[in-house]
């Protein structure tokens, strides 16, 4: 589903990525793990085409197209997701306005017929339950006055509704405390389906006793260090990074 | 500086409409013209180097030698066009005369008087004359100065006490000729008794492509426990000039708001000033402005504390494109009687483009000491974060844009009481921002 091939990103003209290589088939999840300034969160957002991230050089092909060559909202559209580290605050928006707006703009370029205000929220409700979100954080503006998890859950909410192929979890474990941090895994665990992939970006291992991964790589430098099955998770959580990053 | 110069300035704009000024009506209006017209005798034409006019410079209305319009007709389809156009109650006065086939005033309350305000100074005179002029000073303001020596007409609203008024009473002032460069000095005066309650709607119109000038002045005077909610709509050609100033009074306990919007306009300067003359009296005065081309906008707003235990808001918001210019100026007083005052004032601008332009500046001046002030200003592009959220989530760049542009202003429409209004509102500011966004990504691209 996913080729990622000797993908090279700069910031701000520094070099952040060095060549990445990785390969997401459907129903996979893979965790990707690192020290502070590895590049994992970089990854996630040069997938999601954030405007800060420049590529330099590799490939990257979703579903045996050029995802690179594609801007943020066709990724998007084409099925791509990423649930932000950190999701903006957007006052005067509404939740619910903006999300019928996304999940049309998405079932239109599928050339399905959009939905209208009941089949929304009927979809809404069925979501909310499965995820067992408060549904009025809809009525709410974008994130405005969202606590920490309560926007974690949100960007959770929006994966659900949007059902990605590919989701990105950019650190969405991070800041959260273990009660909205199951939240958030059940929900993950929820849509973990045949057909579609995660790529799960964390700092901690935590968050993979939750949702489990099938493969876990280390990034380090910018380059991708080791990569294993779930029990190399455990075994970072051990020794810590200092023993991938001296090898 | 002696009187004698004083009383002769270089040269005194729309000489020879002043050789044409009015007459007729009571004294007391004869009176009060001729002193009008001495005062803008002696004031003329503000100029930049006054503070108050600092970043609007009015020297192009004087130039144009605009002159006093002759009775027109066949404005009716004109009125069909503009924002609220199908209100059931409506005031029609074009070029500062009251039109009484145009308007429509059935159906209202015992006791109610709207209509023509020159009808109303002979046969509600005694009401009219306490009221008139009261709040409008035109010793020190020139356009004050101006309407004042030019005033004949315009549109009159009375409610008797505790008369509450459902519908609301559309006020529309065309103005303009195909012709000639004519200018207009409409005037409003709303008088709103002890425990009554009314909302109004002001539209200032014309045909798009005219050049004239209209100069009105509205007072409005809300008395013990009466609210008073006010509209103004600004619609007027793309190449007029508006000099307009709102004056409210409120008395013990009674409320008036203002929502403003400035749609039109070539060189714009609305003054919205309200004082708190009694106890637990309450002010909003909100603004939303779109200025795009090379359109001047000015909103000076002045609420004046006089009397303790009275909030008021204040929220205004601009959108500007092209290279246009605008100025926000809100001044809070806070006499020294005026403890637990609890004032709010907020301005906002977008800047769609690197070429428009905003001089903001709130003005407190605070004699008590037991109040609550508060102020702020924001000035901005839109941001790019949220635009990369909203586009990260499947909208286009063009959507998620409009998205946010839309939550700006619905801020300040969302807050129209009247559902048509609000709707007719919405329709015609969406409209002309998606000209002025198709212009941005036009010179984008």
């Amino acid at each position: 589903m996913l080729e990622i091939k000797n993908l090279q990103v700069t910031a701000e003209d520094k070099e952040i990525l060095r060549g990445i290589d990785l390969s997401v088939n459907k129903g996979e999840v893979h965790a990707i793990m690192g020290p502070n300034g590895s590049g994992k969160s970089t990854l996630a957002r040069a997938l999601s085409g954030h405007p800060e991230y420049q590529v330099t050089g590799g490939q990257v092909l979703f579903e045996g197209r050029d995802l690179l060559d594609m801007d943020p909202d066709e990724r998007a559209r084409e099925g791509v997701f990423m649930a932000f580290q950190y999701p903006v605050e957007i006052a005067g928006v509404n939740n619910a306005y903006f999300l019928k707006a996304a999940l049309n703009a998405k079932r239109k370029h599928q050339g399905l017929p959009e939905l209208d205000a009941m089949e929304f929220m009927s979809l809404v409700n069925d979501k909310a339950k499965l995820l067992e979100i408060d549904k009025s954080m809809l009525s709410r503006a974008v994130n405005e006055g969202f606590s920490g998890g309560e926007k974690k859950r949100n960007e959770i909410f929006q994966m659900a509704l949007l059902e990605p192929t590919l989701a990105i979890l950019d650190e969405t474990d991070s800041g959260l405390d273990i009660d909205a941090l199951k939240l958030v895994a059940n929900g993950v665990n929820a849509m973990r389906s045949p057909e579609r992939a995660f790529i799960v970006v964390t700092h901690y291992q935590r968050l993979l006793n939750y949702i489990v991964p099938d493969f876990v790589h280390v990034l380090s430098g910018g380059r991708i260090v080791k990569s294993g099955g779930k029990e190399l998770a455990l075994e970072l959580e051990q020794k810590g990074y200092g023993w991938i990053e001296a090898a | 500086m002696t009187p004698q110069l004083a009383e002769k300035p270089k040269s005194v704009p729309f000489a020879s409409a002043f050789d044409q000024r009015p007459h007729g009506g009571p004294r007391w209006l004869e009176d009060l013209r001729a002193r009008g017209a001495a005062r803008f005798a002696a004031l003329g034409l503000p100029t930049v180097r006054e503070e108050e006019w600092r970043f609007t410079n009015v020297a192009p209305i004087g130039a144009s030698e605009f002159t006093l319009a002759e009775p027109v007709s066949g404005v009716a389809d004109q009125l069909a066009g503009f924002a609220y156009s199908d209100a059931p109650v409506r005031l029609v006065v074009v070029n500062g005369r009251y039109d009484s086939t145009l308007s429509r005033t059935r159906g209202l309350p015992q006791g109610v008087r709207v209509g023509s305000l020159a009808q109303a100074m002979t046969d509600h005179a005694d009401v009219v004359q306490r009221y008139f002029g009261q709040l409008a000073d035109f010793t020190h303001r020139s356009f004050a100065a101006l309407n004042t020596a030019f005033v004949q007409d315009g549109a009159y609203v009375y409610l008797p006490d505790n008369v509450i008024l459902d519908t609301p009473i559309h006020v529309v002032f065309v103005t303009g000729a195909e012709a000639a460069r004519v200018m207009a000095h409409p005037r409003t005066l709303v008088v709103a008794s002890a425990g009554s309650q009314c909302r109004i709607v002001e539209s200032y119109i014309g045909a798009e492509g005219q050049t004239y000038f209209t100069n009105g002045v509205s007072e409005v005077f809300v008395a013990e426990n009466a609210i008073v909610d006010h509209y103004k709509v600004q619609q007027e050609s793309l190449d007029a000039f508006h000099v307009a100033s709102l004056h409210a009074h409120t008395a013990r306990s009674a409320t008036f708001s203002s929502h403003s919007f400035a749609l039109g306009g070539k060189l714009v300067r609305n003054d919205a000033l309200a004082i708190l003359d009694g106890e637990g009296g309450e002010c909003t005065l909100n603004g939303l402005y779109l200025a795009d081309r090379e359109r001047l906008i000015d909103n000076h707003t002045a609420i004046d504390h006089a009397k303790p235990h009275c909030p008021s808001h204040e929220v205004y918001k601009g959108i500007l494109g092209g290279t246009a210019r605008a100025v926000f100026n809100g001044k809070i007083i806070v006499r020294q009687d005026a403890q637990k005052t609890d004032a709010k004032q907020t301005n906002r601008a977008l800047l769609l483009t690197d070429g428009a332009t905003i001089n903001t500046k709130p003005q407190l001046e605070i004699f008590a000491d037991d109040v609550k002030c508060t102020h702020g200003a924001a000035i901005g592009q839109l941001d790019d974060d949220a635009i990369f959220y909203l586009r990260a989530r499947g909208l286009t760049y063009a959507d998620a844009r409009d998205m946010m542009i839309h939550a700006f202003a619905a801020e300040i429409l969302d807050r129209v009481k009247i559902e048509p209004l609000r709707q007719a509102l919405e329709a015609e500011l969406f409209e002309q921002l998606a000209r002025d966004l198709a212009e941005v990504d036009g010179a984008r691209t």
